[in-house]
Order: C-alpha cells, then structure tokens, then sequence
C-alpha cells in the first residue's frame, strides 16, 4: 500500500546522495553567478568565487539571501533566465509584507510536481485516489502546487479551491474524495459544518487521507482531526519562495522528508548564522539544486524547526524536517520571551472544555506587554456558576504558564465568534506601538 | 418531585448580546418568569426560569448559544422583615449551601418567591418543608 514513486532515488545511500548535492551545488553556484547581477555582487561582498565552492561543506562559504532581498529586487530582479522561458509565475500572499514574485520554467514545474508525486505517495496515494484540493487556486501556489503534484501520480483532481464548505462536503460524497488538502484551521471549519449539517465524515465521506500545511499546527491537533474525522492527517511543507507546497510527512508520521536532490537544506543559529547539529531547533535555510528560473542561493526562509539525518523507517534516505514551531516572524516576543503561536494551540487543545480555535491579543498596559488569549467555551465546558468559570480561566492561564513562562490572560467568548479562516489563519492581533 | 429547570446561558459582555437573548426567547413565544445576570468582567451568565424550559433551552442552543440546564427550588417567601432569614437560617444549620439565589414578586401574589441552587436539593426541600415553608411546583411557576 505504502510503495515509493522513485524507489532508486528516494532510497539513495547517504554518500550517493552526498555526491549528488556536491555536484548539482557546484553547478547551481557556477550557474547563479553566471546569470545574475544580484548573486556576482553578492559573492564579491562575501568575498567567495564559484572556484572556492569545492565541497559540500564549502555552503557555509556563501552568503545568505532572504525574504527582503525579494522584495527589494521586485518584480524579476532575482531572476536567472530569460523571460522566454519562464512559463509561470506566483505571487506570495504578502502576509509579512510586499508580495514576491517567483517565476518557474517548464523543467521547474515537472521538479515541483515530482517532488509531490513522491510525498503524495508516500501517504500511501495513487492512481485510485480522489483528491480535493482546498488550497486557493490562483496566484498562492497551494493550489496549483498540489493539482499538479496530484495528476502526476494519476489522482483525480476536485480543484475546489477554498471556501463554499457545504458545497466542499457535498462534492466529497458525491465524487468520493479519499483525500483532501486544505488548512488545518480549515479542516477543523469543515468538520463543524459536517456536524450542523448531520454528516459524520467518518462513516458517510470516503475521505481517509488529509494534507494540511500552509500554517503550524500542532500534534494535538492532529490527534483532534484523527479522532474527529476518523483520517491520517500529515503534515506537507513548502512555500512559494523554493515552489510552493513540497515535502509531506511519510505513513510513519515522522518528520517531513525534504528530498536532497532538489534541495540543499541546512538549520542554522538564527543569531550566529551558524549550522547547528541533528535534532536542534534553529532557521531553516534552502538552496535550490535543481529550480533555474530563480535559483536561490541559502534562503533564509523563517521556519523554525530541526532536522535528522537518520534513515527514516519508510526507508526514505532524505533528511526529515520535523513538525514546524513557528516562523521566526509569527513568533511574537512578550516581555522578551519567545511565544509561538503553535504552543498556545497545544495547551488549549488538551483541555475539552475549550474549542480549537484561537486568538492572541498582545497589548501594552504601560511599559508592560500584556498577552490575552481568546478562547471560545464549549457547552461541555460551561457551568453556570461563575466560580467554576473562573477557575476554568485560571487553570488554562497555568497550563500555559507552564509552557510559555508567561502569563496571559484568559477571554472566554462564546462558540463561534472567533473568525474562522479558508486560507491561512491569523491568530495574533499586536496592537503594540512600538 | 420534578425539579424546576432553570435555564442557564454563557455570554460575553458586550452591547446586544442581552437582546439577542431576548429576541431569540420572544421570537419563538417563550415567557421570562424571573431572571438574573451575574457579571464577571469580559463575561456574563444569564439565569433564568422560563414558561417552557425545554423549548427556551432549545431554541436557545439551536441559536448558537452556550446553554445549560440546571435544577433549582423555587420557595415562597413571606414579604416581611426576617422573611429571607427563615429560609436561609434553615438551609444554614442544616449545612446546606446556597450558590446563588434571586428573588421575584408576582402581580398577583402577597408573597416573594426565591429561586434557590443549592448544593443538596432534596435536602433543603425536606428541611424547608418541615419548617413549613411553602415551595413552588413546577406548574405553580410555569404557570404564573
């Protein structure tokens, strides 16, 4: 059931692989340097030539580039080739900023959609399977992304787009999806629709595979989806910046493999810059080996996590990313501590007396930063005496004491005030002045 | 003896929500009998007995409200000092604790009516009713 879509590849001895990423390295640097203004200026600052690039280790070598780098070549100035040959482009959703533009040509696109074809089955999909895909179309390369990743393996493709969730439902006993791809936030939308409208996802949809990404999520949530709607939920990883959605999770459900033929992936020290070891958290940075219309040279894509080299149980040789913990731009600093959004979740997810969706209020009484975490009560958690109310605020407030070091303040608000979202969730208001 | 059902609701302390409460109860011809808000900062909850308990409840939770159900006395108070003492003093020496009680006067009777929630309902009814104080059947209160 669980087979692989490029055994060969995907299984690679670790120094094949080793010498696959040292020659297409070498290559992409020579080529960067060759094509493009932006990178020659930026290896000269650095005082590195394509020559001193002779091992794999030499990455350290280069510079890094980042989101804002982007933004201030905007529209094309990143780009390598001609415009002849880019037959796409996407344009980020500009959440932390101005849009960029990454542009594809016909060979970036098929690497894109192999990359999917493998993760896609290595969630056990194929040719048999329905795939609904609730990423927004347009463009967020969400939906594009897995509509092309889905009919290289040979799915059938519901391209629904976000939104209209009756409708989602409707066509997924009707055509028979077996798998879904949305939010996870999303998800958890839908599944409260099926409820209103008497459908048990379990046992009236086919649905038994979803693929959620585009924002972190946490264990517990899964654990709820798993439960609630009786399906696998895996975790899938990429952005519009290295293509869009790429890598998910394996059926083992441990860490998300990023393929090293297209793909040099390092974890620095976002402070020192610095590669740290196997296991410890720290900034994801990529440099693209096998994406020509706009290469990127040690992008510092924001996503804090850790990775392990160690051969995965599915047999897959490629490193494994683990579960996100955030963005280091979603993380918010209280009172000079370090808060993810994703550890709220994880707390308020454990207590059944509280729904999952959420949001965090920073605000600034004086001097002081003041967090308030709002939260909406369930019938199952609500009493009528206002004590037992209290204490529910309080126990929250400690449990994510304990986790965040922090103390915030509990809003209960009634169900289903909180904005639901279709697309990426927004679950911090900072109304700081700063 | 079937306890009166009071009808509980969570909600957050904001301008329209008492209205989207009362609305909701009128649209569908359920009658407040009594009623009582206690506040805590960002939230509220909303007490009360109604004509038609199972119908408010209903209609309530089918609104998108967070709803309980909760069984109180309902005890007939003589409307004269020392008329909440008896009661109260009652329910004290017996070691039965009040959580919270809101009183009513009706057009048409002499005397005040206390809606009680205590911790051992059937207890405060057979200390109460030895005292010979009088408390209220659920047709006495829906029916008022």
């Amino acid at each position: 059931m669980f087979g692989y879509w490029d055994p060969q590849l995907e299984r690679m001895s670790a120094e094949d692989l080793h010498a696959l990423q040292e020659d297409r390295l070498k290559a992409m640097v020579r080529f960067v340097y060759d094509h493009s203004s932006f990178y020659r200026k930026r290896f000269a600052e650095a005082g590195v030539e394509p020559g001193d690039i002779k091992t794999l280790e030499d990455v350290t070598k280069l510079p890094f580039t980042r989101k804002v780098d982007l933004r201030d070549n905007y529209p094309t100035g990143l780009f390598c080739l001609p415009k002849n040959l880019v037959v796409r482009y996407h344009v980020s959703s500009g959440t932390t900023g101005k849009p960029t533009v990454v542009g594809y040509t016909k060979g970036d696109i098929e690497a894109w959609s192999d990359s999917l074809a493998r993760a896609l089955t290595s969630i056990g999909l194929g040719s048999n399977d329905v795939i609904q895909v609730g990423y927004g179309y347009g463009l967020f390369t969400g939906g594009l992304g897995l509509h092309y990743g889905a009919e290289r393996i040979g799915a059938t493709v519901i391209p629904m787009s976000t939104g209209n969730t009756e409708r989602q439902l409707e066509l997924m006993q009707d055509l028979g999806s077996t798998a879904i791809a949305c939010t996870p936030s999303y998800f958890l939308h839908i599944m409260e629709v099926a409820e209103k409208m008497g459908i048990n996802i379990g046992k009236d949809t086919q649905l038994k595979v979803g693929i959620f990404g585009a924002e972190p999520w946490s264990d517990e949530t899964r654990g709820r989806i798993e439960a609630g709607a009786g399906i696998k939920a895996y975790d899938i990883y990429g952005t519009s910046e290295i293509s869009g959605p790429l890598f998910t999770e394996c059926h083992c459900q441990n860490g998300i493999h990023v393929w090293s033929d297209l793909f040099l992936t390092e974890i620095i020290d976002p402070k020192t810059g610095e590669q740290v070891e196997d296991g410890e958290r720290g900034e994801l940075v990529f440099t693209t080996l096998n994406k020509w219309a706009m290469p990127l040279i040690r992008y510092r894509i924001g996503d804090i996590t850790s990775m392990t080299h160690e051969v995965c149980e599915c047999g897959r040789s490629h490193p494994r990313i683990m579960r996100l913990q955030g963005r280091t731009d979603d993380m918010i600093i209280v009172r000079g501590i370090n808060v993810f959004p994703s550890q709220v979740e994880s707390v308020l997810l454990r207590m059944p007396a509280v729904g999952p969706h959420y949001q965090i209020l920073v605000d600034r009484d004086g001097p002081l930063d003041v967090m308030t975490v709002r939260v909406e009560l369930t019938e199952s958690g609500f009493s009528d005496k206002i004590g037992d109310l209290m204490a529910l605020s309080k126990r929250i407030s400690k449990e994510l004491k304990g986790v965040l070091n922090i103390v915030a303040k509990i809003e209960l608000v009634e169900p289903g005030t909180i904005p639901r979202y279709e697309g990426k969730a927004k679950r911090v208001i900072d109304t700081r002045k700063v | 003896m079937s306890e009166i059902k009071q009808i509980s609701l969570f909600v957050e302390n904001k301008p329209g929500r008492m209205a989207k409460v009362a609305k909701t109860l009128s649209d569908s011809g359920v009658n407040i009998r009594a009623m009582t808000i206690a506040e805590a900062g960002d939230f509220g909850v909303i007490r009360m007995v109604v004509d038609s308990p199972e119908k408010g409840y209903q209609v309530l939770h089918d609104s998108g409200f967070t709803v309980s159900m909760t069984d109180v006395l309902a005890v007939e108070m003589k409307d004269i000092p020392g008329g909440l003492y008896e009661i109260v003093n009652t329910l004290g020496v017996n070691g039965i604790n009040v959580d919270y009680a809101y009183a009513f006067v009706t057009a048409k009777a002499e005397r005040a009516m206390l809606i009680l929630r205590v911790d051992d309902i059937a207890a405060a009814r057979r200390f109460l009713g030895e005292k010979g104080v009088k408390i209220a059947s659920l047709e006495e209160i829906y029916s008022i």
